[in-house]
């Protein structure tokens, strides 16, 4: 029995049970690929998106929790990468292999929209459950601070 | 579709053809001296570009995160002064009689392809500028190039576009690419400058293409579920529960396992929990990390192999002021990249096509082909962006599970994602090693006499029947290469091979080597009551790199000043993959858990050919040191691997990031390797840095203070 879900403002029928997690929805059902399987549990962060605006794991996720909410995924962020913190991670040549960075980088855009200004404890505190293995991490906290300064410039208080 | 570039290498070739000529060189390819595989060599095309002006690179190096898509690219368009603008990048599909040697590893895409990728884009020049110089009835000589142009000798206003000149280009005769002037590197316009990495576009908006992305029309998705001991077999599988499981298709024995195909990955991973699989244990069940470590120990008693004899050891030691005697080990450690182990595959009775996250395609064909019977000729290999390689990726064994299961599907593509479980309990683990140490010192504080012998497992050996013979120079990489002019060195290798799958992991046997070859020094050091820079810096008068390197770490870490209550600082040097690295770590210590605060790294690569790239490598190789030396082990009990998942082989997070700080020395040396050599000083520059902090000494890793 297919579920309704809304993925990139764009309402949808998935064909999948409502107990799948909606990682696999979105790769496998959905054909959303940016969103990444690196651990099924809940301990890397690979699969972030937001949900109703808030970072959350999609592999814990099953259709079901989803329901009315509104799913953004990183091919939903900016398609073009216009994203403030898109800008900022190209500036900063963030990526290495790059498997890691759409979850950063949604982890990231959730952190911005809560706290315009955070500190660099806040930055890696929001960002100590995603793994990065090439080990971006003191570039990641660099694109946030800039992508901080890139939202200030584009949104005048 | 399975690499990143906007147009493939046949549409843009097809392009060309429609819109005009296109130039396309080929270039000799000497294979990398490489130490963890086999060398091909052959001439091919790897530059194309078309009327438009696109300057097309092919790439016969994997990407992993290293930058080869960006790096390799950047040599070609150096000398052919292209605009960096235009150029696409692609990666080759495995074939070795176009591309010569496609494996990735041992810090070895920027060294091999250094000269002859320079050569192909100033061959490429050569005849672009000899075009130009016809139509303008000038010498060839006076012209120059400049951003995809070629200028005038007389009037600086009048050019001519690459494009404009393909087609005239190409009929003109390939010049032999060995005689063609290459730069002065004063006159490097690219190479040396901080250019963004080509993909990042597209992994920043999640269209980056991994192995587990390939979608194929009508693919089934699978996983397996295999013997949890090291060569065992399933004898039979109850299959019952698993295909109740909605969209479980198929359950099926193959010689690496049990495969469950289904509509979706998730539906797979719930029908292979609801396996009951009757396990063959094979010959390791009961094998443990504490009769590894036993037979190790017993092991060690013997001397081995002499892998480097200087002086007289022996003698020197025995009449020695001063002896020291101390025994180092490290685990097995799993390279956990972030992509689980998958591929992709669609095999037919007389073909069989694979998308592989490979490092080395090679061995991804010896696999095809011996289960698929189909001659080379047959089998297609698409390479695509890897989620992570670190020596991982050099191994095949998940192509040999995607071909095993499409082998069964009769056409029907299929991609085989392992869970992360799977992936962390079947690995090619870095080798755990027990060291004897000894050194001898003078009256004076000289030392006098050094023993270092290591007792491992052999990598090779593992590939061979009888386990192998003698010394296994890979193992001894970082020991037998050791820069310190000490008089009196002997270096030892005693071959321990395990049940254990071994593989190349980032930095391999001079991850371990260098810990234990820095740690002891420090341990030198001390007993000869002096300082440890110091005393390392009177043992490198034959390296003057390693010497600098040293020098510059220490300085730009403020070495010998004082520091706030509870911090120290430690410091190591190595050599390794042609690069010369010293580190000095900064930690304080809280609730017995180390704090790493700083780590300053000086390197040697030779020639920087991108320092943001360079830059990263270091970065990342430091996360990979301290991830291993604070957490990381593989330990094995029953024949199975006990860690499972970032639970139990926890990785560095984001909180725990050091600043790190870069001095990249300046040379006109060719370039060295980047991608590993700055990892092995990092775990002994922290140890160190604790002794100093604490006084305990650090000999087993990870590390534990309590």
């Amino acid at each position: 029995m297919p579920v309704t879900i809304t993925v990139n403002g764009v309402k949808q029928s998935c064909e999948a049970p409502p107990e799948m997690p909606l990682l696999w929805a979105l790769r496998d059902v959905l054909g959303l690929t940016g969103t990444k399987y690196g651990c099924g549990v809940g301990l890397c962060g690979a699969c972030t998106v937001h949900v109703d605006g808030v970072a959350a794991r999609a592999c814990l996720m099953p259709l079901s929790a989803v329901g009315e909410k509104s799913v953004t995924t990183i091919e939903g962020l900016s398609p073009a990468g216009a994203h403030p913190v898109q800008q900022a991670w190209q500036l900063e040549d963030v990526a290495q292999c790059g498997y890691c960075q759409p979850g950063q980088i949604m982890t990231a855009a959730a952190l911005l929209a809560k706290n315009p200004k955070p500190s660099d404890e806040e930055i890696a505190a929001a960002l100590s459950g995603n793994l990065c293995r090439c080990g971006t991490y003191q570039r990641i906290c660099a694109a946030v601070r800039r992508a901080a300064a890139l939202r200030k410039g584009s949104k005048p208080a | 579709m399975t690499t990143l570039s906007k147009v493939s290498r046949r549409e843009f070739l097809a392009g060309a053809a429609l819109t005009g000529a296109a130039l396309t060189l080929g270039c000799s390819f000497e294979a990398e001296a490489d130490r963890v595989g086999a060398t091909a060599l052959a001439p091919n095309a790897f530059l194309a570009i078309d009327s438009d002006g696109r300057v097309l690179v092919t790439v016969n190096k994997t990407e992993m995160g290293q930058g080869a898509r960006t790096g390799l690219p950047m040599l070609v368009a150096e000398e052919l002064d292209a605009d960096w603008s235009k150029v696409v990048v692609e990666t080759a599909s495995f074939d070795p009689s176009k591309y010569g040697f496609q494996g990735t590893g041992g810090s070895g895409s920027i060294r091999g392809a250094w000269e002859p990728l320079r050569r192909t884009g100033a061959t490429a020049r050569a005849m672009l500028v000899e075009a130009a110089a016809r139509r303008w009835n000038v010498a060839a000589a006076d012209c120059r190039t400049e951003n995809g142009f070629v200028i005038h000798p007389s009037d600086a206003a009048k050019k001519l576009s690459y494009g404009e000149l393909v087609a005239d280009a190409a009929a003109l005769p390939i010049p032999d690419a060995t005689a063609v002037k290459l730069k002065d590197p004063k006159d490097f316009k690219l190479i040396g400058r901080r250019v963004a990495r080509y993909d990042n576009p597209a992994i920043v908006t999640g269209k980056a293409v991994y192995g587990m992305d390939i979608r194929l029309p009508g693919m089934r998705f699978a996983t397996m579920v295999h013997p949890p001991t090291f060569g065992g077999k399933a004898k039979q599988a109850d299959d019952r529960d698993a295909k109740a499981v909605p969209g479980v298709e198929k359950v099926f024995v193959t010689d690496r396992g049990v495969a469950v195909v289904a509509t979706n990955t998730w539906a797979a991973f719930e029908g292979a929990k609801k396996l009951r699989v009757a396990w063959d244990e094979g010959p390791h069940g009961e094998l443990s990390s504490a009769a590894i470590r036993a037979m190790f120990a017993e092991k060690a008693k013997s001397p081995g192999d002499v892998a480097r004899n200087d002086g007289d050891f022996d003698a020197a030691f025995a009449t020695a002021a001063k002896k020291l005697e101390a025994e180092y080990e490290v685990p097995y450690l799993h390279h956990a990249t972030l992509e689980p182990q998958n591929c992709t595959a669609r095999v037919t009775a007389d073909s069989c096509e694979i998308w592989a996250p490979t490092q080395f395609p090679n061995f991804v064909m010896d696999e095809a082909r011996r289960i698929t019977g189909l001659d080379a000729a047959r089998i297609k290999i698409h390479i695509t962006l890897l989620g992570g390689g670190f020596g991982r990726r050099i191994e095949a064994d998940y192509a040999a599970d995607a071909v095993e299961v499409a082998k069964r599907l009769d056409g029907v593509p299929v991609q085989v994602t392992w869970t992360r479980e799977e992936d962390m309990r079947h690995g090619w683990y870095r080798p755990a090693s027990l060291h004897i140490v000894k050194g001898g010192l003078s009256a004076d504080g000289r030392l006098a006499a050094l023993l270092h012998r290591l007792v491992a497992p052999s990598i090779r050996g593992q590939r061979q029947p009888d386990g192998g013979k003698g010394v296994d120079p890979g193992a001894m990489a970082g020991i037998a290469t050791t820069q310190y002019d000490a008089p009196n060195f002997r270096a030892e290798y005693v071959r321990a091979n395990t049940g254990v799958p071994i593989g190349f992991w980032r930095a391999v046997f001079d991850s371990q080597n260098g810990f234990v070859q820095e740690s002891w020094m420090d341990e030198l050091a001390q007993a000869a009551k002096a300082d440890p820079v110091e005393f390392r810096r009177k043992l490198l008068g034959k390296s003057p790199r390693l010497k600098t390197v040293l020098e510059v770490a220490a300085k730009a870490a403020d070495w010998g000043k004082p520091l706030p209550k509870g911090r120290a600082r430690g410091v190591a040097a190595h050599f390794s993959f042609g690069a010369f690295c010293a580190q000095v770590a900064e930690v304080s210590v809280a609730d017995d858990l180390p704090l790493v605060h700083r780590v300053v790294c000086a390197m040697d690569v030779g020639t920087v050919v991108n320092p943001s790239q360079v830059e990263a490598q270091i970065e990342g190789s430091i996360v990979f040191a301290l991830s291993a030396a604070l957490y990381g082990a593989i330990t094995v009990e029953k024949g199975r691997v006990v860690q499972s998942n970032f639970n139990d082989y926890p990785l560095l997070r984001a909180t725990e990031m050091p600043k790190v700080e870069i001095h990249l020395i300046k040379s006109a040396e060719a370039p060295s390797g980047a991608g590993e050599p700055a990892l092995p000083p990092t775990a002994p520059a922290v140890c160190n840095a604790l002794f100093a902090l604490t006084g305990k000494r650090i000999r087993k890793l990870p590390i534990a203070l309590d």
